[in-house]
């Protein structure tokens, strides 16, 4: 075993429960890299919802909760409002995120407190057997699709963005590296943290949305059909989803800080008796 | 060029093959070898030609390869 994944791993959980060539290992690692460069084991923890990505965390030698569908934001927030000292990472699936989810979503990032949110987009839900997602490609024949999607993909990173988070990037499973460096300063940074992986599901999405189950064509076929950006934009250039760091803003005042200004506040009150 | 010691835990490997085409410099190959699901292992076959980038182990899904 690789002897950097053995030291964060419990491995009398061990094999994953991942088919073979899904990308949750690779962002698992991605992460494990970050947390260690950072060198933050203990004072970290992760939360995730429901689904096979949602299996990310429970694997870590850490500080871990794997909690109920759609609500891993939520669970995140109420932890982070009771122990602002930890770093909170959550991992969550583009339905656990953006379907059932998506209004924890929107308020997280809205209060901008201080999580770092991965959002795992393998454009299906993988672990109920393929029902079309919030970012399922219009035309995937999937289960719950048979004639082809009608609905057009949700931007995840978009929605973040424009509800209020201040860190935000985007990154496929075939640039680990970019993937690690953004969730480094992803959790540096004093705000809501916003990182979508595209990911592939060799299962539910290879047979839906790719008619490739190979999980390297898999992965080539999510990178050749992205585009390096220098900067966010909502358009699809050339078609392509846009990568890339897209915003890093240190401006707005982060939730917690907010909340201690108001003990603090409060504590200066004189109390008033009636 | 140092030598790379390169490792492959047969325990966890899946078989997905990844590592074989990611791999820049073609150093895995698929062996004859099954796991304990049945699916068959990738081996080191051209040790020497690795330059110790270390994508395998990023990408290796299962965490299963160790470069050194
Ligand atoms: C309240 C509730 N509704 C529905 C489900 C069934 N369910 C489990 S996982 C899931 C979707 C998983 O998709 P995603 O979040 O994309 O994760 P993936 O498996 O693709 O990683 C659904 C609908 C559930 N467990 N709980
Ligand atoms: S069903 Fe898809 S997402 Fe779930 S473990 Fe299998 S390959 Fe991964
Ligand atoms: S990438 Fe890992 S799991 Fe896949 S074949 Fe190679 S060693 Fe096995
Ligand atoms: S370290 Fe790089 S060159 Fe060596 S086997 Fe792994 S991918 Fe190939
Ligand atoms: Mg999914």
């Amino acid at each position: 075993m690789n002897q950097l994944i053995e030291k964060y791993i419990k491995k009398d959980s061990l094999p994953y429960i991942f088919c073979a060539g899904c990308g949750n290992g690779i962002i698992l690692n991605a992460a494990i890299h970050a947390i260690d460069e950072l060198g933050i084991k203990e004072d970290t923890a992760c939360v995730s919802g429901i689904g096979c990505s949602s299996w990310i965390p429970p694997y870590l030698n850490m500080d871990v909760m794997h909690t109920i569908h759609g609500r891993a934001i939520a669970f995140a927030e109420g932890l982070k409002l009771s122990r602002p000292e930890k770093n909170i990472i959550v991992f969550t699936g583009d339905g656990d995120c953006l379907a059932i989810g998506g209004n924890h979503l929107l308020h997280a990032a809205n209060r901008n407190i201080n999580i770092t949110v991965i959002l795992v987009n393998n454009f299906i839900y993988g672990m109920t057997g393929g029902q079309k997602s919030p970012t399922t490609p219009a035309g995937s024949r999937t289960k719950t699709s048979p004639f082809g999607a009608l609905d057009e993909p949700l931007d995840g990173c978009g929605i973040a963005m424009s509800a209020g988070a201040t860190y935000c990037s985007r990154w496929t499973v075939s640039h680990p590296n970019q993937l690690k460096k953004a969730i480094k300063e992803g959790i540096l940074h004093n705000g809501f943290s916003f990182i979508e992986v595209l990911s592939q599901c060799p299962v539910q999405a290879g047979k839906s949305v790719f008619q490739e189950r190979d999980p390297w064509n898999m992965m080539e076929a999510i990178k050749n059909n992205t585009i390096l950006c220098k900067s966010w934009t909502p358009e699809r250039p050339e078609g392509k989803i846009p990568i890339g760091n897209f915003k890093a803003d240190s401006e707005r005042q982060e939730y917690t800080d907010k909340i201690k200004n108001l003990k603090e506040q409060l504590r200066g009150m004189q109390k008033v008796t009636v | 060029m140092r030598m790379m010691k390169i490792s492959i835990d047969k325990a966890y490997c899946k078989g997905c093959e990844i590592c074989i085409k990611a791999c820049p410099k073609s150093v895995f190959a698929m062996s004859e070898e099954r796991q304990s699901f049945g699916s068959l292992i990738p081996y080191p076959a051209k040790p020497e030609k690795c330059v110790g980038c270390k994508l395998c182990e990023m990408l290796c899904p299962d965490g299963c390869i160790n470069i050194e």
